[in-house]
């Protein structure tokens, strides 16, 4: 592999973030380390979104400490983020890969075609990447970021607005990745999306970690009473 | 050009010594919009990306700088390449390169000014993305104005309109010399000072004419631009 | 659209535009006045002086004032105006090597044909003027230090006007050339004076006329002037000698008196009258 470091373990302690009086995360703490996929659940505005940024570095922490593979201030080349509603640069799907590559490494066609076959986007790489569907930008976001080649990939609510078959088709790239080796951390809101992906669950509620269990215990075993309300579909706030 | 003739029978008879002007016309504005485009899409896209004391100011003098008279632009660039100026001994004055030089001083104002507003625009969108993707300041300069550049095409037609269209600062620097510093716009106001109002008139439809095809092309050349890369 | 090669194409485009400029060495600059350009004195003589010498002529046309500037400045190799007076000092400031004296027309008053002060036909133009003075009547000045404009404030001086003082809403001066203050009086009604080049050639005579003529207070002379190479060391003095010597020559003479508009001569060849 390129980097001669991982980013794992990576752990948060006590990560917290606030916009002036509205914490948004409270006193985290988490730890990611190689292994099935992470799941975050948790209602909307639980601070799913800015746990996700805050794990790939892209918000600074108002007090408590993230470290990646040890290291405070690891350059991010081995992180990737896919974000609930990704960009896609003007170019062709093939030119967005050969950016994220070009950014790391040299870009390469055979490596960009692989990508894109990856993701069951073969034979598209010619075509403008905002004239994809919503459920293919949504994949070629997954190609791009896996072009960074990370030891942990954050995925924002990959399947949120998309079909059935769109998001089958993002769940088999998921386990696909995670069975490579790579480190995936995602939040969705689907439960029976947690459960078919999940390693582990991470319930996060108005910015706290409630319960962090694997994923057959989270949901046969609740052990906080937002668990059991959030699993029954009453953890509305 | 003879005054006996209209400006029609001058197009259709091909009279050379109007296409030299229109020729000049065109080679002195897109020289102007090519080195405004230049220093201005890179000034531009810095503003837009970066945060320093007094950016605000800047914007604000940018954007006051796009109504800068062509007169002022015009005695300026005069003064700075007078004889007697410090820039003298080039011996530019009364060239077209005193024409593009002060011509570039007045588009790059507009060319920055709108480019900052494009690029920061895009930048908003793409902040995260880029971030995410590890890319440089010169990256991400690069990336917005390359993705920005369907948009910039229109930029660049607003320098090159205010270009041809004007004649203050040209007139002044490249003191409308028959068939070497003549334009459209100098010619329109000769021949309005020599009375002869119709092919004032004339020249001033060529010159609309002519305004109107660039900008078409380079509408095309956007929207097919826009279908292929989307 | 912003592919390199365009890119490179465009800068040579750019280039080229400026390097030709610097390289032409057989021109020289001539700024003169608006009257010899919009008349077509130039487009007359300048192709026959290119045919014998080689040498390209390029002309700004300004107003004798700005002219003058433009070769105290060093920006023109020579100087071809109509103020003598003003002549006078450039070369005795030091700017011009000489002053000579080359051809002469005449001014006219040009005003609306219906004449609302009541002057045609008259020689005298002192009176006329105090009567455009006394009646109001609007009156266009160039404003622009040009010959004309400072041949008309000698005019009014001489008719006992101070112009300064009893100039009123009558009286406009509108810092511009011979033919934009032409249109102005056409399109106003109002009396202007003019070189009678400028007005026998000019196209818009709309409703003007000529009202008076002929008074030799009008007499127009133009004189042209090497700037002085001791000055500015750019200036091109055998070029520019070439073209004065030329101009005053009896072919360049003789090239001046035959430019006619409609059989009408515009200028009178007079250098070998010295005190011109």
């Amino acid at each position: 592999m390129r980097a001669p470091f991982s980013d794992l373990p990576l752990v948060l302690t006590e990560a917290t973030i606030a916009a002036g009086p509205v914490t948004i995360l409270d006193k985290v703490s988490l730890m990611f380390d190689a292994g099935p996929p992470t799941l975050l659940v948790g209602p909307n505005g639980s601070g799913k979104t800015t746990l996700l940024r805050a794990a790939m570095g892209l918000l600074p922490l108002t007090s408590g400490r993230i470290s990646w593979g040890g290291r405070d201030n690891a350059s991010p080349a081995r992180r990737a983020i896919v974000f609930q509603r990704p960009v896609m640069l003007r170019r062709s799907a093939a030119a967005n890969i050969g950016y994220a590559l070009a950014a790391t490494d040299t870009p390469h066609a055979q490596r960009i075609d692989e990508l894109l076959a990856l993701v069951g986007l073969a034979g598209m790489g010619n075509r403008p990447a905002r004239r994809l569907s919503g459920g293919e930008q949504q994949r070629l976001a997954l190609a791009r970021a896996l072009a960074r080649d990370p030891a942990i990939l954050f995925l924002d609510e990959p399947t949120a607005s998309l079909d059935p078959a769109s998001t089958k088709a993002i769940e088999d790239i998921v386990r696909d990745v995670a069975a490579r080796g790579v480190k995936v951390v995602m939040s969705t809101h689907d439960l029976g999306q947690a459960r078919r992906l999940g390693g582990d669950v991470a319930l996060l509620h108005r910015g706290r970690l409630i319960e962090h269990a694997p994923a057959e215990e989270f949901f046969a075993q609740p052990r906080t009473k937002e668990a059991r309300d959030f699993i029954a579909g009453e953890l509305l706030v | 050009m003879t005054g006996e003739m209209s400006a029609l029978q001058l197009v259709l008879t091909g009279d050379p010594a109007l296409y030299a002007v229109v020729r000049l016309s065109l080679l002195v504005s897109l020289s102007a919009v090519l080195c405004a485009a230049l220093i201005g899409i890179p000034l531009g896209a810095l503003l837009a990306l970066t945060r320093f004391p007094g950016r605000e100011g800047v914007i604000v003098v940018l954007n006051a700088l796009m109504g800068l008279p062509p007169v002022v632009a015009g005695l300026a660039i005069y003064l700075l390449l007078s004889r007697s100026g410090p820039l003298g001994t080039l011996g530019l004055l009364f060239t077209p390169g005193a024409m593009v030089i002060a011509q570039t001083l007045l588009v790059t104002p507009i060319i920055a000014a709108l480019t900052r507003q494009t690029v920061e625009d895009l930048w908003l969108e793409y902040r995260d993305e880029l971030a995410a993707l590890g890319v440089g300041p010169l990256g991400r300069v690069a990336t917005l104005v390359w993705d920005a550049r369907f948009s910039l095409v229109t930029v660049l037609l607003a320098g090159f309109g205010r270009a041809a269209a004007e004649v203050g600062a040209i007139i002044v620097v490249g003191g409308n010399i028959e068939g070497f510093t003549r334009t459209m716009t100098t010619a329109i106001a000769l021949e309005t000072s020599k009375g002869d109002l119709p092919l004032a008139i004339g020249l001033g439809l060529v010159l609309i004419a002519i305004v109107v095809v660039i900008n078409a092309l380079a509408w095309g050349a956007r929207r097919a631009g826009e279908r292929y890369v989307g | 659209m912003f592919n390199r090669r365009t890119l490179i194409a465009a800068l040579a485009l750019g280039l080229a535009a400026v390097v030709p400029a610097t390289a032409q060495d057989k021109s020289i600059i001539v700024s003169s006045t608006t009257s010899t350009q919009d008349s077509g004195l130039f487009g007359h003589i300048l192709p026959l002086f290119k045919a014998k010498t080689g040498i390209e002529v390029k002309v700004i046309s300004q107003g004798t004032g700005q002219a003058l500037d433009t070769g105290r400045r060093g920006d023109a190799d020579a100087v071809f105006v109509h103020a003598k007076a003003q002549e006078e000092k450039f070369v005795a400031d030091g700017f011009g090597v000489k002053r000579n004296p080359v051809m002469y027309n005449d001014f006219v008053l040009i005003g609306p044909k219906s004449d609302p002060a009541g002057i045609k036909g008259g020689q005298d133009i002192a009176r006329a003027l105090t009567t455009i003075k006394n009646k109001k009547a609007a009156f266009i000045s160039r404003g622009d230090r040009s010959g004309t404009h400072s041949a008309e404030l000698n005019l009014w001086k001489a008719a006992g006007v101070d112009i300064e003082k009893e100039k009123g809403d009558w009286y406009k001066a509108i810092g511009q050339g011979m033919g934009a203050a032409l249109n102005t009086a056409g399109s106003s009604n109002a009396y202007v004076l003019s070189d009678r080049a400028t007005w026998i050639s000019f196209k818009n005579k709309s409703n003007l006329a000529i009202v008076v003529e002929g008074d030799k207070r009008l007499f127009n002379q133009y004189g042209v002037i090497l700037v002085n190479p001791a000055k500015h060391a750019s200036v091109k003095k055998d070029l520019g000698q070439q073209f004065i010597d030329w101009l005053i020559s009896p072919e360049g003479q003789k090239a001046i008196a035959s430019y006619k508009i409609n059989g009408e001569q515009l200028f009178y060849p007079n250098a070998t009258d010295t005190g011109a």
